[in-house]
């Protein structure tokens, strides 16, 4: 018997319309508990790097957590997988609602596709029924436009639609896969998805899922909704509003945006603008904001409410769903000062099922060479006068890949190449591909060195966590701060903290010391990579400061719902396996040391020797070899034995264990 | 003289719902399922649970309905409400465990759901969908009143094979029940 996951998968293979319904080695969840972890294990096996992320033999694979649908709260994370056509490396994503644990109440843990169908499909799931329909009538909907017909047609309002829009179809490298209120966005998994032409998978479950051992498991889940409930009331003192408290970064709820208004950069991560926040623009944005929102709304089973039904009747807007940073990122983007804007554009950009962190740096980009004057007015013949109109043009011409929209659809990193004419240098907010956040700062911070570095998210808000940002003015408010900090996996995490200076010797960018450093990074990522293994939502556990759920309470969580046991080391080794996995997915896929760079002008204050130091403690620290491949050692230590084998097969490790890389 | 009717002390249970504050997140369907799973908190399945979140976003709609009785035929008139202009589905505010529709039955067996106030003994403090709902969509009061004596209402058991009887017919039923105890006897 399994508990907590249903021990079965889906496979669909669409160039031939077989679906088989097979059953998982337990073992696997013992290794890498689900979700991630388990993704990243199929995407090793069947995923070698000559398939081309957008062919039929791709792979890409829906999963829930191994919690997703227990009582646990936030459980209710989807974890997308697939190789990114972007950064050609691993790219996941996770997305909230109510996806995942529906899956698991039809009977399922995960669906893995493969193939390509003949014509536009989507795929129906009603517990032991499973067909492959046809979804020709959906071609060129929007993604939630396509989500209410199929439920329509089916009668079905329970159903649960995951599906793309026409920029998915279309193939754009930052297609994002919409459900509900959420959407897996980062990494084109929605082009993945066009490229099958499966346009959605609707589900809908009505089986029991189990747990081990019930009563224990439901008073530990009793823990985490109490704690929840204090800490909703209760925000973290010391930092700003936007990071006091917990779920998702509450913009729906809250208007005051000055953190993020003059601390990111605006246009093309250009400029930053530290004296926007007036009275008379907070007052503008909290009209707009107060007026456009019609209810807060949460995901499956969590009471934070992180997004929001937006409704804009007033702008001929139809309702949409919005969640986080999106209502700011186009208004950023564009150098508009006007929120409407922003809700105006992010309606039509969701439709479509575009990211709404990549989507407008590409057309700040697009921008910038315009005015630098390498595109030319030819190459955007028809574009509006107007400037806000310019950018529901640039938008409408990418998702449709049509003239300049052909080229930008392939995001900032490869337009830029295929532009030419310098248009490279304009280039300067992607690692590894991919568009981070426009964010650009003074001194060099040691901890977001090596996380933006070596992250295999490649994307910061998804390996961050745990740690303020910045160190507290006092050893009082230090020290007040400590006082309650259970989170942490070790006492001297908060000695760490307390010693942590803003000015002096205990100062960025030498303090925290390199191996200081090392451990905290490592703190951050696990946590994230056990929510998405877990399916857990990381704005209930790896991404806020003083989370519900940390390593010492999810241990007995994750042993009391499977009855596999599991302590705080094995769970973190686990979380370390699936890591190290991930990394081995993408070194098979060509990433080396090279690739792991922050953007040049991330930060002002550079030091090129402490990089090069921060960045090879951190490989040691790892177990990883001076590339950033992990040693034969290190990946038979984690039992992933078959794994050095197949990367000394590949000659992307040297037989020979090499020796650790010096200092 | 007239003989009085006689009286006895009534706690009335009553869970109060403010669609206002529901955000559509279904604990309170995770929570009754699981409380009601045997043995308890075993298993959770929200399509058995005793309260459904009739829920549609984009309509602005948010209707925590929980299981009333079980009727054994659809009612001859339907009703279809509008409130401050959202329409909201035919019979959605219904309680009733009716042929009409899928609501309030057992996935499998489709037996009829109905909410007992999370029955239990001792009595919980709170029923389990209040307490999971923090959001305070859902809250709860007991009350004491003076009414008048009534009949032991239908157990569960009895609500059950009546349902079995009105589906398969009650010859049927008292046939299998037959056959079941003489294959149970040693
Ligand atoms: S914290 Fe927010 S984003 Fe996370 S599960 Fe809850 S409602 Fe969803
Ligand atoms: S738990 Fe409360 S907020 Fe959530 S759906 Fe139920 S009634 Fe609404
Ligand atoms: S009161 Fe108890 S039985 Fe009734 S719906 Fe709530 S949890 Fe279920």
């Amino acid at each position: 018997m399994r508990y907590a996951e249903t021990g079965f998968q889906l496979e669909v293979d669409l160039s031939r319309g077989n679906i088989e319904r097979v059953e998982t080695d337990p073992r696997l969840t013992e290794l890498h508990l689900g979700g991630l972890g388990t993704n990243a294990r199929i995407l090793w096996e069947r995923m070698p790097p000559e398939n081309d992320p957008l062919s039929p033999e791709s792979v890409l694979i829906f999963s829930a957590g191994l919690l997703g649908g227990t009582p646990a709260t936030g459980a209710n994370r989807t974890i997308v997988s697939a190789v990114s056509p972007q950064t050609r490396l691993m790219a996941y994503s996770m997305m909230g609602g109510f996806f995942a644990p529906e899956l698991k109440y039809a009977g399922y843990d995960k669906i893995v596709f493969r193939g390509r169908a003949p014509e536009l499909v989507y795929l129906l799931i009603h517990n032991d029924r499973i067909e492959i329909r046809d979804a020709r009538h959906l071609a060129g909907k929007g993604a939630i436009e396509t989500a209410e017909s199929i439920k329509s047609e089916l009668k079905d309002p329970n159903l649960q639609v995951a599906a793309i829009g026409l920029a998915g179809e279309n193939r754009v490298y930052f297609a994002s896969i919409e459900h509900a209120r959420s959407s897996a966005s980062r990494g084109g998994l929605g082009a993945v998805m066009g490229s099958k032409n499966l346009k959605a998978i609707a589900v809908r479950g009505t089986r029991d899922l189990p747990v081990a051992r019930p009563a224990e498991f439901m008073e530990l889940c009793r823990e985490v909704l109490r704690y929840i409930q204090w800490r909703r009331d209760n925000p973290v003192k010391g930092v700003p509003a936007i990071l006091a408290g917990i779920g998702s970064p509450q913009e729906m709820a809250i208007h005051d945006e000055e953190w993020h208004t003059t601390n990111f950069a605006w246009g093309n991560a250009r400029h930053r603008r530290k004296d926007f926040w007036t009275r008379e623009n907070e007052e503008r944005w909290r009209r707009s904001q107060e007026q456009a929102i019609e209810r807060l709304i949460s995901c499956y089973n969590c009471p934070l409410k992180c997004g929001a039904i937006v409704r804009f009747p007033a702008l001929g807007i139809s309702k949409y769903m919005m969640k986080c940073y999106s209502k700011l990122t186009y208004v950023m983007g564009a150098m508009v000062d006007d929120l409407d804007f922003g809700f105006r554009i992010a309606g039509r950009a969701q439709e479509y099922g575009v990211d709404a962190y990549t989507t407008p740096q590409v057309m700040a980009f697009a921008m910038e060479l315009l005015e630098a004057g390498i595109l030319t007015p030819a190459d955007v013949e028809g574009m509006p006068e107007n400037h806000e109109e310019k950018f529901f043009w640039l938008l409408d011409r990418i998702a449709r890949r049509e003239g300049i929209g052909e080229v930008l659809a392939d995001g900032v990193y490869w337009a830029a190449r295929r532009i030419g004419r310098g248009a490279e240098a304009f280039d300067h907010n992607t690692i590894k591909k991919h568009e981070q956040i426009p964010i650009k700062l003074g001194m060099l911070n040691p901890i977001y060195f090596i996380m933006y570095a070596t992250g295999e998210k490649i994307n910061i808000t998804q390996i961050e966590g745990q740690m303020p940002q910045m160190p507290f003015e006092t050893r009082e408010e230090r020290e007040e701060f400590v006082r309650d900090w259970i989170q942490v996996p070790h006492e001297r995490f908060k000695e760490y903290f307390l010693n942590w200076e803003p000015r002096g010797e205990r100062a960025f960018p030498h303090y925290p010391p390199p191996e200081v450093t090392c451990e905290l990074v490592e703190w951050q990522e696990m946590m994230h990579y056990l929510d998405d293994a877990l399916g857990i939502c990381a704005g209930l556990s790896s991404f806020p400061i003083k989370p519900p759920y940390h390593i010492h309470n999810l241990p007995p969580l994750v042993s009391a719902a499977t009855g596999i046991d599991y302590d705080e080391e094995t769970l973190w080794r686990a979380a370390n396996r699936n890591r190290t996995l991930v990394r081995a997915v993408n070194n098979r896929l060509g990433l080396r040391r090279r690739d792991e760079k922050p953007p040049e002008d991330h930060w002002k204050k550079r030091f090129p020797e402490l990089e090069a130091r921060l960045l090879e403690t951190y490989y040691r620290y790892k177990g990883w070899n001076a590339e950033g491949v992990p040693t034969r050692e290190t990946l038979e230590r984690l039992e992933l034995g078959d794994v050095a084998e197949e990367l000394i097969r590949r000659k992307v490790l040297r037989e020979e264990a090499p020796a650790a890389v010096e200092a | 003289m007239k003989a009085e009717t006689p009286k006895k002390k009534k706690v009335v249970k009553t869970i109060r719902i403010d669609v206002d504050k529901c955000n559509g997140c279904r604990a309170c369907e995770m929570a009754c399922s699981t409380f009601h799973a045997r043995p308890r908190y075993a298993s959770n399945n929200p399509a058995r649970s005793r309260v459904r979140v009739l829920f549609d976003p984009l309509r602005d709609l948010y209707v925590p309905v929980y299981a009333g009785d079980y009727a054994p035929a659809e009612c001859c008139g339907r009703d279809r409400y509008t409130i401050e202009g959202k329409q909201y589905d035919e019979c959605g505010f219904c309680r009733a465990s009716c042929p009409s529709r899928d609501l309030f039955k057992e996935p499998d067996s489709k037996l009829p759901l109905k909410c007992d106030m999370c029955q239990d003994d001792p009595q919980l403090q709170e029923p389990m969908c209040v307490q999971w709902c923090i959001t305070d969509a859902l809250t709860y009061e007991e009350r004491e009143e003076e009414v008048e004596e009534e009949p032991a209402p239908a157990q569960e058991l009895e609500v059950g094979l009546e349902a079995l009887a009105d589906r398969f017919g009650m010859d049927q039923l008292l046939e299998a029940v037959t056959r079941m105890s003489a294959a149970k006897k040693p």
